[in-house]
Parts: C-alpha cells; sequence; structure tokens
C-alpha cells in the first residue's frame, strides 16, 4: 500500500503531467498562431480551436499548486520563493495571455489586435520554457540549506542543462499543438500544420537526445533509479517514433496522442527521478526536502485525500465531456467567438 | 525599502485590485443566469439578449479577474514562505479544494457557455450558466474559508512549531465564515446588479434601447435592493462577532483608546491622534455602539489601552494596535457607501412598482450611474478594514506578519514584482474601462449590425441589408 504521503506525491504529478499534456497543446497553439498562421483569419481559426479548453487546462497547473500548498507546505514555500524572478515572468506571461484571448477580437483594429496576438505568442512560449527550466533544476539540485530555504543565484538556475530542458519542454509543445491543429481544422491550415509537425521531428529528436545525455552525466537521477529512467524514456522514444510514423500515414489523432505521451513520459521520469525527494540541495543530501519532511501532518492528508477521490470523478467527467461537445472541427466560415 | 511593508504593499495592491473584478463576476454570473432562465421559461428573445449583453461584460470581466487571481495563489509562496510553511497544513488545503471544486467547474462550464449556444440544447446551456455561478459562490466560499481560519484560528494544533489541522470540519464551521460569507456574497451579488442597474439607467437616460434596458433595470434593482438589505444584515452579525472575537479590530474601528461607558455612544467621524492615543472633535450617537455591538441598548466596549494590556500579558511585549485611523475610515466608508446604496435601492424599486423608471428624473439616472461605484468603494473599504484591523497579526494570535514574510527574497526582488505588477494592472484596468465603454455603447442589438456591415454588397442578400 502506497502512504499518503506517497498517494499524494502521485497527485502532484499527476496534475502536473495532466496540465503539460493539456496545456501543452494550447500553448502549442498559441505558438502556432505567429509560427504556421499566415493571415487573420486563420490566427482566429487557431485561437478558436482551443477556445472552448484553454482555460480549463490552465486550472491544472492551479490545481497542482494548491495540492502542493495543501500535501506538502514546505515544497511550496521553497520552491515558488526560490524561483521568484521566474515566476514573476510566468505569471506576466500567463495573465497577458489570458486577457489576450478575451480582449483580441473586441476591436477591429490592425494595430490592437498586433498587440494582443504578441501577447499570445509570448504567452505562450514563455511558461513552457521556464516550467522546462524550473523542472530540469528541480532534478540537477539548488542551493537548499538546513533551513529548507533556497538562495540560488541566476546561474544556478539558467545553465547549459536548464536551458536545452526548458528549449525541449518549448518545442515538445509546439509538435503537441501542431498535432492538436491537425485535428481541429481543414484544409490548408492542417495541411501545413502536419508539415510542419514533420519538420520539427529532428530538431525535437536531437534536443530530446541531448538533454538524456545531459541528464545522464549531470545528474544522479540514473543512479538512483536508472532502470525506471530507461524504460520510461524508451518508451518516450517509442511513441515519438510512432507518433512520427501515423504523421507521416496522416493519422492525426494517433500521432496527436503520441505527442501527447512523449510530454507525459518525459514529466513521468521527472518525478520518478526525484522519489521520494521534492526538492534536491545542492548544499548537502541531509538538506533535500522530501515527501516526508516536507509534508502537512497525516490527518490534513487523509481529509485532502477523501476530498480528491470524491471530486476527481466529477471533474475528469465534465471536462472529457467539453472535448466530446467541441469535437467538431473549426471553420473559417462559422461564428468565431475570439 | 523594508521588505516586510513592500510585501504588504504588494499584497494589498494586488489583492484589492483582484477584488474589483471578483464581485462583479459573481454578481453577474448570477443574474445572467436568472436572465437565461427567464429566457427559457418564458421563451422571449429579449432575454436571450440580456444574458447575451451582460454577458459580454461579464466575460471581458471574468478574464481580468481570473488572470489576477492566478498571482494571488503564487503570492502565498512568493512572498509569505513563513507564514505558508507554518499554516500550510490548514491554510492550503481550502486552496486546493477551491481549486478542484470551484475553479475547473468554472472554467470548463463557462467554456461551454461560450461556445455552446449552437451545440447545447437550451436546458443543457442553462445549467451551464448556473455551474459557473455556482462555481463562483463556491470559489468564494473556500477562499473565505481560508482568510476566516486567519481572523479566527480553528480546527488545528500546533505541532513541531508549525499549525497542523486537527478538524476540517470547525474549519468550515468557523463561526466568523458564518458571518463573512453571506456578508461577502450579498456584497458581490449588490455589486453586479448596482453595475447592472447603473448601465440601464444610464441607456434609460439616453433613451436607447428602452425596453431592453428597463427590464435589465427592473432585475437589478429588486437583486440590489434585497441584498444591500442583506448586506447589513449580516454585517451587523459581522460586528457582534468582532466584538466577542476581535475586540482589538472593533475598539481600533471605533477609535476607541479608553473603554467605554454603559451605554456607548457611536461616534459618528473624530480626529485621531494615534501618538497620543486620543481623539479630538469627536460627534457621537448615544446607545449605537451598544446596539451595533450587541443588539441591545447597553453594554460597554472595551478600548484598545486595555485590550493592549491583555496582550502583552497573553503574548508578551509588542505592540498590538492595529492602524487606528485607517480601520477606523475604512469601516465609516463602507458603511456609508452601503447605506447610500440601500437608499438607491428602495427609490429605483418604488419607480419600477409604479411602472415609473423611463420618466425617472435626470438626477435618479445619473446617481444610479455613479452608484456602480458605491459597491466597489464598499467592498474594498470592507476588505481594508478586516485585513489592516486585524495587524500586527497575519493568523490572529498566532504569527505576526513581520514573521510571515519569504526571508530569502530579497527587497529589490518584491520591488521589482511589485512595479511590473502595477504597470500590467494599470493596463489591464484602462484596456477594460476602454472595452466597457465600447461595448455599452454599442448596446445589445449591435451583433446583426455587424453582420450586415461585413456581408459582401455584391450579394443580393447583403445588398438589400446594406441598402
Amino acid at each position: 500500500m502506497l502512504s499518503l504521503n506517497e498517494v499524494w506525491f502521485v497527485l502532484v504529478a499527476v496534475l502536473f503531467i495532466g496540465f503539460f499534456f493539456l496545456e501543452g497543446f494550447d500553448f502549442g497553439v498559441g505558438m502556432s498562431t505567429q509560427l504556421l498562421a499566415k493571415s487573420d483569419t486563420e490566427r482566429r481559426v487557431l485561437i478558436n480551436s482551443i477556445g472552448p479548453f484553454w482555460d480549463a487546462n490552465e486550472v491544472w497547473l492551479l490545481t497542482a499548486g494548491g495540492a502542493m500548498f495543501a500535501a506538502f507546505p514546505n515544497w511550496y514555500a521553497t520552491l515558488f520563493s526560490g524561483f521568484y524572478i521566474p515566476l514573476v515572468f510566468l505569471l506576466l506571461a500567463l495573465i497577458g495571455r489570458g486577457v489576450a484571448f478575451e480582449f483580441r477580437g473586441k476591436v477591429e483594429n490592425t494595430r490592437w489586435k498586433k498587440v494582443w496576438d504578441g501577447a499570445i505568442f509570448t504567452g505562450s512560449v514563455l511558461p513552457p520554457f521556464l516550467l522546462g527550466v524550473v523542472f530540469a533544476c528541480l532534478i540537477q539540485g539548488l542551493p537548499i540549506n538546513e533551513a529548507m530555504e533556497m538562495h540560488a543565484g541566476f546561474f544556478d538556475i539558467v545553465n547549459a542543462y536548464t536551458v536545452v530542458g526548458g528549449l525541449t519542454m518549448t518545442l515538445l509543445c509546439l509538435l503537441h499543438g501542431l498535432m492538436f491543429t491537425t485535428l481541429r481544422t481543414t484544409s490548408d491550415l492542417q495541411e501545413r500544420a502536419r508539415s510542419m509537425a514533420r519538420k520539427l521531428l529532428l530538431p525535437v529528436a536531437g534536443l530530446f537526445a541531448a538533454f538524456g545525455v545531459m541528464t545522464y552525466f549531470m545528474t544522479d537521477v540514473f543512479e538512483r533509479r536508472g532502470g525506471l529512467i530507461a524504460v520510461l524514456l524508451g518508451l518516450a522514444l517509442l511513441a515519438f517514433l510512432l507518433g512520427g510514423y501515423f504523421m507521416s500515414l496522416k493519422r492525426d489523432g494517433w500521432a496527436f496522442g503520441m505527442t501527447g505521451a512523449v510530454i507525459a513520459l518525459t514529466v513521468t521520469s521527472v518525478f520518478a527521478g526525484l522519489f521520494p525527494r521534492v526538492m534536491i540541495s545542492s548544499i548537502s543530501q541531509s538538506f533535500d526536502l522530501t515527501i516526508y519532511n516536507a509534508a502537512s501532518g497525516p490527518y490534513s492528508l487523509k481529509v485532502m485525500t477523501i476530498v480528491a477521490v470524491t471530486l476527481l470523478p466529477f471533474v475528469l467527467g465534465y471536462q472529457i465531456w467539453s472535448y466530446f461537445v467541441f469535437h467538431k472541427r473549426v471553420h473559417e466560415k462559422e461564428h468565431l467567438e475570439y | 525599502m523594508d521588505p516586510v511593508m513592500l510585501a504588504r504593499i504588494q499584497f494589498a495592491s494586488t489583492t484589492i485590485f483582484h477584488f474589483i473584478f471578483v464581485p462583479i463576476s459573481i454578481g453577474l454570473a448570477f443574474l445572467i443566469a436568472v436572465m437565461e432562465t427567464m429566457y427559457v421559461v418564458k421563451g422571449q428573445d429579449v432575454y436571450k439578449r440580456m444574458a447575451k449583453f451582460w454577458g459580454k461584460l461579464f466575460l471581458i470581466n471574468f478574464a481580468v479577474g481570473v488572470v489576477t487571481g492566478i498571482l494571488q495563489e503564487f503570492q502565498f509562496g512568493m512572498n509569505w514562505s513563513d507564514y505558508s510553511r507554518f499554516v500550510g497544513d490548514v491554510f492550503g488545503a481550502p486552496l486546493a479544494i477551491e481549486a478542484l471544486l470551484a475553479f475547473f467547474l468554472e472554467s470548463t462550464f463557462i467554456g461551454l457557455w461560450i461556445f455552446g449556444w449552437d451545440r447545447l440544447s437550451k436546458k443543457v446551456h442553462l445549467l451551464s450558466i448556473w455551474l459557473v455561478s455556482f462555481g463562483t459562490l463556491m470559489s468564494a466560499f473556500w477562499i473565505l474559508a481560508a482568510n476566516s481560519f486567519m481572523q479566527r484560528p480553528v480546527g488545528f494544533e500546533i505541532n513541531n512549531g508549525r499549525a497542523e489541522m486537527n478538524d476540517f470540519f470547525a474549519l468550515i464551521t468557523n463561526g466568523q465564515l458564518l458571518v463573512e460569507f453571506p456578508h461577502t456574497i450579498f456584497g458581490a451579488l449588490a455589486t453586479g446588479a448596482f453595475l447592472v442597474a447603473g448601465v440601464s439607467a444610464y441607456k434609460l437616460m439616453k433613451k436607447q434601447d428602452v425596453d431592453f434596458f428597463k427590464k435589465s433595470f427592473n432585475l437589478a434593482i429588486v437583486v440590489g435592493l434585497l441584498t444591500s438589505i442583506l448586506v447589513a444584515v449580516f454585517g451587523h452579525q459581522q460586528a457582534q462577532y468582532l466584538v466577542q472575537t476581535q475586540p482589538m479590530k472593533m475598539a481600533a474601528a471605533e477609535g476607541l483608546w479608553e473603554t467605554s461607558e454603559d451605554p456607548a455612544p457611536w461616534t459618528v467621524f473624530a480626529s485621531i491622534d494615534p501618538e497620543k492615543q486620543e481623539n479630538s472633535a469627536e460627534f457621537k450617537i448615544p446607545y449605537l455602539l451598544s446596539f451595533l455591538s450587541y443588539s441591545k441598548f447597553s453594554g460597554e466596549v472595551t478600548g484598545m489601552k486595555e485590550l493592549q494590556s491583555q496582550y502583552e500579558q497573553e503574548y508578551g511585549p509588542g505592540d498590538y494596535i492595529p492602524p487606528v485611523r485607517t480601520t477606523f475610515w475604512s469601516f465609516r466608508i463602507m458603511v456609508a457607501a452601503g447605506t447610500a446604496m440601500i437608499l438607491l435601492g428602495l427609490y429605483g424599486a418604488w419607480l419600477m412598482l409604479r411602472k415609473k423608471v423611463e420618466q425617472a428624473g435626470k438626477w435618479f439616472l445619473s446617481m444610479m450611474l455613479f452608484g456602480i461605484s458605491l459597491p466597489i468603494i464598499a467592498n474594498s473599504s470592507g476588505w481594508i478594514m478586516t485585513e489592516i484591523g486585524r495587524q500586527p497579526w497575519t493568523v490572529f494570535g498566532l504569527i505576526t506578519t513581520e514573521n510571515s514574510i519569504s526571508p530569502n527574497v530579497s527587497a529589490g526582488s518584491i520591488l521589482f514584482s511589485l512595479i511590473v505588477f502595477t504597470a500590467i494592472y494599470a493596463v489591464l484596468a484602462a484596456v477594460m474601462a476602454y472595452l466597457f465603454v465600447k461595448v455599452i455603447k454599442k448596446g445589445p442589438y449591435a451583433e446583426e449590425a455587424d453582420h450586415r456591415h461585413a456581408s459582401d454588397p455584391f450579394n443580393k442578400e447583403g445588398y438589400n441589408a446594406v441598402s
């Protein structure tokens, strides 16, 4: 049996995996508005394709944050205060992006739209990059002292390894978003999304391999849980290859599933490498934050478990239903909300 | 600069800004749900139009409310990490439940509502907006459960140097929550109602779409009046509760240095000198403070000096008197704005009953337009009183604000974030105001006009429509 501390570690991990899988594609679509779309109408089609979903996708991140706060207050406190400046930029990006979706279509003016299109693009590139950097930092280790406080300098957060991590996550999201576009659009736009995705395969594979090799040499996760991580990354590689194969067959649904699987398996291996630690101290192993010393008391964990187990089926149920309601492709001829 | 002060300024500014939009969202979601219900029941197109028109304002407002809310969740960890470590066990739970129970519901069903007009059946579409409304109320409940813990900590014990939850049920039946939740919720519903009533009054003044805005006004003024009265009722209950649980806050809100006589008079205004700990130029109404505190015309109220010495004995040496002027005046501003709302509501409802809204005097309609700001002023000053009045504590009796901040975050970092967030919030406020005015000017029947312009003039139908 899993202890409640383990259960909550898994739940937080699942929330982050869900977040990267779901918001991953809407970040990718957000990037495509500049990289793929050729006209304002195409941009609108792209934005409307994620219109009903992006807000709920973002809630996965908020819930992950809330779950960390409730189940592992020390993890939440150390992480959020330690990554202060990156989080400021993350928040700015998410704020700008969120209002841009609602604001851009409200005024018919080219300059107005350009400003909010800029916000959508920046707000879609920065979060996966910054979060990729943060997660790379987590497995690389950070200067955390005996009081669980993190005093990180610039190069603790920004270095070759973390930047590669950030870029990998960003490109994975773009690829995933392009596959989502092939599912929700038609004709020319769909074709171009597919061909752009195919062109991206090689760079993503390169970055991904570089990140894997660097992880082997620069972190301790392979030493600790090499077998499991090798399996997870092996599966990710398989999913990646299958994704490419399905793309060439134009089996878009399967290809989308595979890019999602690559993201999910990558995030899973990060959490697997951490466990049972939640933050690694580069000063001393004894200062590591773990699922035990960072956690809430057993009573709190029990209450939260009951609440989560009761609510999650409903949450998943209506979210899946909403994807079902909006399963039709978006046409430029229909009413576009944004 | 002092990091504690900077973090406090940041918390105050971002929270006040966030709380301009939250009550509007709560209030509008409810009103729109009522409008759409009338559409589904009566089948009249005008109610659908109402839901759609006010829905536009709602969505613009909702977007700003949501994005400024993300910062609120992050802020506890970023600026107040020692607080988060100390009470996260108790305080984190309602926040996590808020996300699970409310945020997911709101965000999913708002998507279904916006994009589902043609894809869902009438009833399911109606259910969507009601679920959004329910979500906003749930969200308020859980965040206020967390806040109530800060006002009156219950359901915990101190273990290993931090607060650990030991009674979840106590947390959600906190006496503070039972008065704070209805007071805040009715305030929020009134905020939405006064927005709709004010905008409608403006359009009636301009004689635009009279039938549409008369219907909107009538609905809003009824909701506005009822909720304003309920706000006052629960406000009175909350004041009584305060006397028992946070007497220092109440004494500061009254500018009461010495323990009062029995029966206690209510100070309408006073010039307060916190240095000398005395007031001058006071104007008092006899008996009223006793009534406010105990619902009867007798009973003394303990003053700040006596409470200060009590607290020193209990918590050790220190200054336990909150900023008195701010607490005193924010309370009075809140009460004055609330009273004005009730008066406007009464007159508006009287006009409605006599079916004379469209003949209402220009002075009244302009007052209603100005009235949009009243609940917003009342909401903000109410929170300022609640939060400032609790100082120097973050959680009353448990942890002080000074001990709550992140020890590893520099003043420079906080200042940087303060500047960038203030800047982006200023932009958001300006853009929002601009879009509100634009949507209101266009009016509820603008969409067809847009359509006509957009269609090709060489196409036969389009040609007819344009000519």
